[in-house]
This record gives C-alpha cells, sequence and structure tokens, in this order.
C-alpha cells in the first residue's frame, strides 16, 4: 500500500488532452496530503514529447504499437497490472470519453471503489459536481485505493505543468488481445470556422427553440464579426454542425467575448469557455448555473433581446 | 439476437433541487424524476436495431418513481419484455444495480447490452462500464451509433472536437451511449395507454443490496455562485443601451 | 361484416369508417370537389394534400400516398375550410384526423414532438415546472386568489391557460386583465399550479389521447372548487371547455372574457376614463370567431374606450386570417418556415400596415372638419394598434411587426391591456 497518486494520462493523435494537466493538479495536491508521489502513467511510445511539461514525480511508460490507436483492453490490462503491484492511494481517470471507459471497468474488476465526477480536493476529500452542476457531493475518498474520475474546472491547467520528468519504461505484455478495434477515424468536416480561434462568438442553446430564429442570432454575430457556436442540444438537432460545438465533445475556446444565449451552463459546457475574456449570459431562468460564470447578465428571453439588440447595433452603426 | 437495455430514472433538472434534512441527500419530496436522457437515446438505439437486423429487446430498470411509464412507453416503441427491479431502489448505487443485472445475464443471454453512457447524478461510475467490468465483456463508451455487421457491432465513438472514430465490436458487449442514430421517436399517448393494457411488467426482487464499490457522501450542498454575474436590470431598450456600452468596451463594435 | 373482411380493409379503408366517429361525417360523401376549402386555407399552397384532395385520395383509397406526405403539419387548423365549404363538411376534423394517423406512426417535426412531450411530462407546452405556474402573480400590487381545494366559492373561475401563465407576453395580458376584474369588483380565482394546458392545441396537433388526458385533469380540479362560471382569456381553452370537454362529462358555463365584459359594460363604461388615441384594428381570432361566432362583444369593447376609432381589416370576422399559431402552429414555427418562407402572422401585419394610406386621408379630412386644440397641436391619433384576444396572437404579430414594419409603430396588445390602460 503506496501513498502515491496515480494518473492515468490521455493523449490522442500526438497531443496531450488538457485533462492530464488537471488531473496532475488534482495528483499534486493529493500528494502533498498522502506524503506520496505523483506517477504519471502514459502508454505510447512517444513518452519523452508527450510528457515534456508534465508535473509528475515519475512517468511510468509502456511501449507498445497496441496502445497507438483505440485499446481499452490494453489499457486495462496494464492499468491492472499497475493498479496491483503500485497499490496507490488513488488513480485518477479523466471523466472523459478515453477516462470513462476504463475507471469503472477497472472498479468492477478489482473490486476498488470509484467515485465520479470530482472537481477538486480538499485534503483526502474529494468535491464532485452532480445534477448538472447545480449540485455539490463532499466525501472522504474511500480507502485502501480510491480510483476517481475528473472533470475539469477544479484545477488550472497551468498547475499540472512542469518540466521533463524521469521517464520509467516498462515492457507491456499480452495487449495484443483486443475485442475492440479502430476501424478509422472520422474527422469532423471542414467548415470555413475554427470556433477555437474566434475573438467573438455568439453561442446558443436549448433556449432557441425556433430554428429560424438562428438567422437572428447569425445577423448578430456578423454585426459583431464574431462566429456563431452552439452548446450540445442544437447540434444534437442537426441546427449547427459539430464543427460549432462548444464543450466538452466539442471545441474548447478562448474569445475575447463568449455571448451564451439560452445555455443553462452545465458543466460540460462550461469547462470549454473558462478561458474566454469577458461572458455575457442570456436566460429566462435566473438560476441557471451559466450565471455563476458570466460577468454580465440578462434575464430574458432571446427572442425578446435580439431583435432590440440589432436595432441598437444598426442605429450605433449609422450614427 | 438479444438485446438489453438499462434505463434509470435521474433527478429532472427543471424542477429546483434542494437538500434534504440529513445534508447529505438530495430532498425527495418534490423531486421530480425523469428517464435518463441517454437511456432514453439507448432505448431509441435498440429499437432501430430490431428494425434493421430483428432483434427481442428487454428493457429493465430498477424502481421508482413514474418507471412504469417509462417502461410501457418502452413498450409502446417497441420493446418486447419488460423487467422491474423491485426492492430497495433508494440505496441502489450504480455498483449495487451493475451486480443485480449481471445477476440477470445467464437467463436473459443478450448479445448487446445498451444503455446511457451516464446519468448527471452518477457519483459512482456509469452502470453500463460497470457491468462490463463485472461480466468481463468488451465495453466501449461515448457511442452516437450503431450498426451490426456479420455478427459484430460497428459503432461511432465520440472524441474531442468532433473526432469520431469506428470501432468494431466482438459481441457479446456492453455499448454505453451518447446518442442514437436517430433521435428517438415520438409515441402517441393513445398508444401508450394501449400498451399499458397489453404489455405486462415482470417484476423481479433484487434480494441483498451490494453496494460496495460506491461512496458515501458526508455532505451535500449547493454551490455558493462565487462571484455572480452583474445583472442588467431595466426594460429592454435600457438593458439593449447597457449591452452596447459593454460590447463597445470590450472591442467587439 | 364479418372479421375476416374487416382484417381485408386496406388502411385506407379502416380510416374512412372511422371517419364515421366524427360528428356530421355522413357529409364526408357530399363533396363535389368545388376546390373551394383548398383556396381558402392559408397554407393551402404548400399542402401536397389540400383539404379538398385529401377527400379526393379517400375515396380513391388512396390513403397511403396522402399518409407518405408530412404536409398536412402546414395546416393550421384555422377552420377557414369549414366555414367556407357549401356543402357544410366537417373538413377540419378530417385533417386532425389525419394528423392522428401520422402521429401514430411517429411522423411528427421534432419541435411539436418536443412540445407533446412536455405537455405530458409537465402540463404546459414550454416544459416549465407546473410549480410555477402561477408565479406571475407574485409581482402584483393585489394578491390574486389561487383556490385551493378546500377554499371558498367564488362567482368565476379563471382558466388562465399555458401562454398567459409562463410567456411574458402573456403575462402583462393577465396582468391588465387582474386590473381589469379588481376594478369591476369581480368575485374571481384561479387553479394556479393544479391548472394544466387546456389541451385544446394538442388535439388539433393530432394528439387526441393527451388531450382527454389533460381535460380529464383539469375535469378533477374543477370538481374541487366551487364557483358559477368559468371566465377564460384564450379561445383556445374556451373552445375546449365549451365543445370539447362535454363530451367527457366536464360539462361547465364558461366564457371568453370579452362576453363576460360585454355583459357588464354598463359598469365598465364609466371606468374607462383615460383616453387612447389610437386607430385600432382588430383582428378576429380564428377560435373566438369564425369557430364560436363571437364578432360583437370585443369590438364593442373596443368602442367603449375613449379615444379610440375601430378600423376594420379586409379579412374579418368569419374571414379573419389566422396568425398561425393554432393546430400546432406554435410549434411548427421552423417547419413551416421551411416550406413557405412566408408567415401567416407577417401577412396580417402587411393588412394592418396597409390600413395607412386610408388612415391619412381620413386623418386629413378630419383635419379640415374639426377645430385644432388650442395648444396647437393636432389631435388626431398617429398611433396604430392591432388589437388581440387570444394568447398565441400577441407574440406572433408582434414578432412579424418586428421583422416587416419596424418603423411603422404598430403595437399588438390585448383588448384587455386597452381595457387596462384605460382605466385610470
Amino acid at each position: 500500500m503506496s501513498a502515491n497518486i496515480l494518473v492515468v494520462a490521455e493523449h490522442l493523435h500526438g497531443q496531450v488532452l488538457d485533462i492530464t494537466y488537471v488531473m496532475l493538479a488534482g495528483a499534486r495536491r493529493l500528494a502533498k496530503a498522502t506524503g506520496g508521489k505523483v506517477i504519471a502513467l502514459l502508454l505510447s511510445e512517444n513518452v519523452q514529447a508527450l510528457s515534456q511539461n508534465f508535473n509528475a514525480d515519475i512517468v511510468r511508460s509502456y511501449n507498445h504499437p497496441a496502445f497507438e490507436d483505440f485499446s481499452n483492453d490494453a489499457y486495462l490490462h496494464v492499468l491492472e497490472g499497475e493498479v496491483k503491484e503500485e497499490q496507490p492511494r488513488v488513480v485518477l481517470f479523466g471523466h472523459t470519453t478515453i477516462g470513462m471507459d476504463l475507471a469503472s471497468v477497472l472498479s468492477a474488476r478489482l473490486d476498488l471503489p470509484l467515485v465520479s465526477q470530482v472537481q477538486r480536493f480538499e485534503a483526502l476529500n474529494f468535491i464532485s459536481q452532480i445534477c448538472g452542476g447545480k449540485i455539490l457531493a463532499e466525501g472522504a475518498l474511500p480507502e485502501p485505493t480510491a480510483l476517481v474520475t475528473m472533470t475539469p474546472g477544479g484545477y488550472k491547467t497551468e498547475e499540472g505543468q512542469g518540466q521533463n520528468p524521469p521517464i520509467e519504461t516498462k515492457q507491456a505484455a499480452g495487449v495484443e488481445k483486443k475485442r475492440a478495434r479502430l476501424v478509422r477515424f472520422i474527422e469532423p468536416p471542414i467548415s470555413d470556422v475554427d470556433i477555437s480561434k474566434e475573438a467573438v462568438l455568439v453561442s446558443v442553446g436549448r433556449g432557441l427553440q425556433n430554428q429560424e430564429d438562428l438567422a437572428m442570432v447569425e445577423r448578430l454575430a456578423h454585426a459583431l464579426h464574431g462566429a456563431v457556436s452552439a452548446s450540445r442540444p442544437l447540434v444534437d438537432k442537426g441546427w449547427l454542425p459539430t464543427s460549432r460545438l462548444v464543450g466538452k465533445s466539442g471545441k474548447a475556446v478562448r474569445p475575447k467575448l463568449y455571448l451564451a444565449l439560452g445555455i443553462s451552463g452545465a458543466p460540460e459546457h462550461v469547462e470549454a469557455i473558462t478561458n474566454s475574456e469577458i461572458i455575457l449570459a442570456v436566460n429566462t431562468d435566473p438560476n441557471a448555473p451559466i450565471f455563476d460564470f458570466a460577468q454580465y447578465g440578462v434575464e430574458m428571453d432571446l427572442t425578446e433581446l435580439l431583435p432590440a439588440l440589432l436595432e441598437k447595433l444598426e442605429q450605433e452603426k449609422v450614427s | 439476437m438479444n438485446i438489453l437495455v438499462i434505463i434509470k430514472m435521474a433527478p429532472d433538472l427543471v424542477e429546483e433541487l434542494s437538500i434534504d434534512a440529513s445534508g447529505t441527500a438530495l430532498d425527495t419530496q418534490w423531486l421530480r424524476l425523469l428517464p435518463n436522457e441517454f437511456d432514453e437515446f439507448a432505448l431509441e438505439q435498440a429499437i432501430l436495431l430490431k428494425e434493421r437486423v430483428g432483434a427481442n429487446v428487454t428493457v429493465v430498470a430498477p424502481q421508482a418513481d413514474g418507471i412504469e411509464d417509462a417502461l410501457f412507453t418502452a413498450a409502446a416503441k417497441g420493446a418486447d419484455h419488460l423487467i422491474e427491479l423491485t426492492g430497495e431502489p433508494e440505496n441502489l448505487n450504480n455498483h449495487a444495480l451493475a451486480r443485480a443485472i449481471a445477476a440477470l445475464i445467464p437467463a436473459l443471454q443478450p448479445t448487446l447490452v445498451l444503455t446511457g453512457v451516464q446519468a448527471h447524478n452518477d457519483l459512482d461510475g456509469q452502470s453500463g462500464a460497470l457491468l462490463a467490468g463485472l461480466l468481463d465483456w468488451p465495453y466501449v463508451g461515448y457511442v452516437s451509433g450503431v450498426q451490426i455487421v456479420e455478427r459484430k457491432a460497428h459503432v461511432r465513438k465520440e472524441y474531442p472536437g468532433g473526432l469520431l472514430a469506428e470501432i468494431e465490436v466482438d459481441l457479446p458487449a456492453v455499448l454505453g451511449i451518447q446518442a442514437s442514430d436517430e433521435p428517438p421517436r415520438y409515441v402517441a399517448f393513445s398508444k401508450v395507454r394501449q400498451a399499458m393494457q397489453s404489455a405486462t411488467i415482470e417484476k423481479r426482487d433484487i434480494g441483498v443490496l451490494n453496494c460496495s464499490g460506491g461512496t458515501v457522501i458526508s455532505r451535500m450542498f449547493q454551490p455558493e455562485a462565487k462571484g455572480h454575474a452583474k445583472m442588467l436590470t431595466g426594460d429592454t431598450q435600457e438593458v439593449v443601451a447597457r449591452l452596447v456600452e459593454i460590447l463597445q468596451t470590450s472591442g467587439a463594435v | 361484416m364479418t372479421a375476416t373482411y374487416l382484417e381485408t380493409l386496406s388502411a385506407g379503408q379502416t380510416f374512412w369508417r372511422n371517419l364515421a366517429e366524427i360528428p356530421n361525417s355522413d357529409r364526408f360523401r357530399m363533396c363535389i370537389q368545388c376546390g373551394t376549402c383548398s383556396g381558402i386555407c392559408p397554407f393551402g399552397k404548400w399542402l401536397e394534400y389540400t383539404p379538398r384532395k385529401t377527400l379526393a385520395a379517400l375515396r380513391m383509397d388512396e390513403f397511403e400516398e396522402v399518409l407518405q406526405s408530412n404536409s398536412i403539419w402546414m395546416c393550421v387548423a384555422c377552420a377557414a375550410c369549414t366555414a367556407a365549404c357549401p356543402q357544410q363538411i366537417p373538413t377540419l376534423d378530417l385533417m386532425t384526423r389525419l394528423k392522428e394517423e401520422l402521429l401514430l406512426t411517429g411522423n411528427v417535426p421534432a419541435e411539436l414532438q418536443l412540445a407533446l412531450e412536455n405537455s405530458r411530462r409537465y402540463g404546459n407546452p414550454m416544459g416549465e415546472s407546473p410549480k410555477k405556474r402561477a408565479d406571475w402573480t407574485t409581482r402584483l400590487d393585489t394578491p390574486v386568489p389561487i383556490l385551493g381545494k378546500d377554499a371558498r366559492s367564488v362567482d368565476v373561475l379563471w382558466y388562465v391557460g399555458d401562454f398567459a401563465s409562463y410567456h411574458p407576453e402573456g403575462q402583462s395580458a393577465a396582468r391588465a386583465m387582474v386590473k381589469v376584474f379588481q376594478a369591476l369588483g369581480v368575485d374571481f380565482g384561479i387553479l394556479g399550479p393544479d391548472e394544466v394546458s387546456d389541451g385544446d392545441s394538442q388535439r388539433l396537433a393530432g394528439e387526441r389521447g393527451l388531450f382527454e388526458w389533460l381535460a380529464i385533469r383539469n375535469g378533477a380540479q374543477f370538481t374541487r372548487r366551487h364557483f358559477n362560471l368559468i371566465v377564460t382569456t384564450d379561445p383556445h381553452a374556451y373552445n375546449a371547455i365549451k365543445n370539447q370537454y362535454p363530451a367527457l362529462d366536464i360539462c361547465y358555463p364558461v366564457q371568453h372574457y370579452t362576453e363576460f365584459l360585454y355583459e357588464r359594460l354598463d359598469q365598465l363604461q364609466p371606468l374607462l376614463t383615460h383616453e387612447i388615441e389610437a386607430a385600432v384594428a382588430y383582428h378576429d381570432p380564428c377560435y373566438l370567431g369564425r369557430v364560436n361566432h363571437i364578432y360583437e362583444q370585443p369590438r364593442a369593447l373596443l368602442k367603449a374606450i375613449p379615444g379610440v376609432r375601430l378600423i376594420e381589416l379586409s379579412h374579418q370576422r368569419d374571414n379573419s386570417l389566422c396568425c398561425g399559431g393554432g393546430g400546432g402552429g406554435m410549434w411548427l414555427d421552423g417547419f413551416q418556415w421551411e416550406k413557405a418562407h412566408s408567415r401567416l402572422s407577417e401577412w396580417r401585419i402587411r393588412e394592418t400596415v396597409a390600413i395607412k394610406p386610408l388612415e391619412d386621408f381620413l386623418s386629413v379630412v378630419r383635419t379640415l372638419m374639426t377645430k385644432p386644440k388650442s395648444n396647437g397641436k393636432s389631435s388626431l391619433p398617429d398611433t396604430t394598434i392591432l388589437a388581440v384576444a387570444c394568447p398565441y396572437e400577441k407574440p406572433r404579430f408582434s414578432d412579424a411587426a418586428k421583422v416587416i414594419a419596424p418603423d411603422k409603430g404598430i403595437q399588438v396588445l390585448d383588448i384587455a391591456e386597452l381595457l387596462a390602460k384605460a382605466i385610470a
């Protein structure tokens, strides 16, 4: 039983995903409380380049071609061995499309307790954010080894960054058998707009009930020299392409101005806009979580506000 | 082929949530439940597969307020067999649910288990992935489309940035559904009422719950708005004038 | 007829037989294919199967083809077809039955699907919390009585409706109604959070089962209160309670507020002291006018307001132009826009704008005929108001006015709001 904190690093197509740094930041806090080390587990042949900015005491890497593309079975095989051998105090996974495929399966296989949607830690207590961000749940991290899936937003990525941690390479055996195999990646269609590079985003969510009100939103984006983006519900309806999706499954954005129209502010969306300079939210629900993240708010129906706003902008332009 | 769909009720976020007297759980007095959105997608995907390749669809759900309505609606959509797990629903966590369903697998013999990839009130992982771990079946989550090709499942898994991966999965398998190929169909009220007459829900007692692997909550609370937005008030014209000022200062105009 | 014969009937033949349940359905056989229904249908141009064609297809047993088309969702249930038919065929009921068939196959546009699912889950199509249904009453000076289950008896149960309860424009009309009721000393109360959608629009959108379920819930709430009369500010609710609820054994006397106030005009008139200088065009709502023949009472109320000059639009009374909100239209905007690229509400606003040249002429005539006021300013109205009496209309016409006539200064107001303004 060690006091160490194991972090299951996430990477895709040669890039480290931001959640890895968030986990490392969390791991650093936990390690302080346990007196242990932060061990980043990185499964890739490209370990040097990927781990160069990890704030970790050790980067433990396994080399095998099996890790280069989708490989839940391969990851689980290694993780099982690692956890049994290392017996860490906490294992951190991303609450992501990668981490969630692993954490629960491992919990069932190894009979280890699991806590999900954890945003941050206080000593050896976890604080999870559930119910669309409306409720926080706190508890003690179960002993002896707790598996945790972490959401972004509790720590800044900078806190998880460091310089060239030492690398330990181990051999991976028995990872060839994959019951789920990658056939191909399907890149998102190239659109004329990369929302992650726009300075002004006019973003719409569930509050936009009629598709043809989108025209009004487009006009506003145009008037502000920005682009239209959206939260999940509208993309699911096909009203906007996935390239415009802001959120956990879409893109993280860092505009100067982010207008959130009819967006409630669920964590999956908010995590992608925390780097905006100014967030201005419009929503009919005064208790919408978005108002906790925005600098300015308007409690109004966007279909009422927009025509008046567009008119005023027209007037200002003329004068 | 047999498809098993697991659905659960989750708190409806349209209503305001409050904490109960113990300070460790949601107050259930005014709590409204609705089927977990992702589970609705899972059900739709199962019905689509039934329509395309012919399958027997069983829907299983733990007892909760409104679950019978959800099960009859599933039958109206095309589910063949309905099972309600009775017992101690309030204490049921995902680990206990996964164990209860694992116990049903030998009798039901599904080739594919579909359930929502997550629910917003999950604190101890996701039931689909937990089930896969218990059964040692392959698991893929964040799936937004399923086809059956030569007795394997071809699924689309979502990655950030709109990237998708097409993955071939050996069966039997468990899939965590994010979205179905088509949005959940509408079922007319009269059809649900018909299902209430013609369909039966098989009730199975869960027995003694094994919740180990879950979490103990010492405190549940609502976030204090750290810095709330500065609300712009007044009539539409006043708000708009102030808005334009802000837009101008920010350099957007 | 043997069981086997019934089994051999095609879907179309079964549908045709089931039409017999509709009152006056024997008239379906009397269709002479004159096409008046299709001609008067406001969206007829975009209906692949216009009312006339639908009947023809049924008679030729080509029902399967009719079911393939989803253009029925252009129908806004305005009942112009039924009103115009020389053979008095209940054409609207046929179109509604067709929507029911499509719904059974799950063929329904997504926006409407959501509104129906919300109605089922929350008792209102907006998906708002039922607990908040009476929150609009909280910011008023005098409280609105919400009748609990063991409440005292009142004279009037005011059935408020979905839009008046939850939509900002509806709420402002509701608040105006409170002022008028209180000024008249009406002894009234509302159901508050116990009220659910009247269900008529859901019925007309093809969800008969959902309508019945909502009606029965309202009926149960009615039985637990004591009152003499139901008054409603919503013509769709009026239609439901008057014409549809009795078949479900829910029978109560009901009036639209314009009828109710008209009966009390001699009490109301002296209270209308504040002048409203305006040309007021009255829009006859489909379910107040054409379907329920209430034309004169709203007009009398408007004429009672000092300063108001009542204008008739070219489509009026039973010939009135639908705002496009009925039959599910409130939740089919996207779908209908895709097909038609025009809105019925905009058509109506164009008509309102078109009265302006006539207005200008009349105002010139009046200038010549009246002495100017001592301060030199003209006493002529330069405001044009489109007066409505149905909660769907306000948001629809306001939006249309903003889009196509933003500089014409047309205000859209419910009659109740005008009355409230006129009461000092």
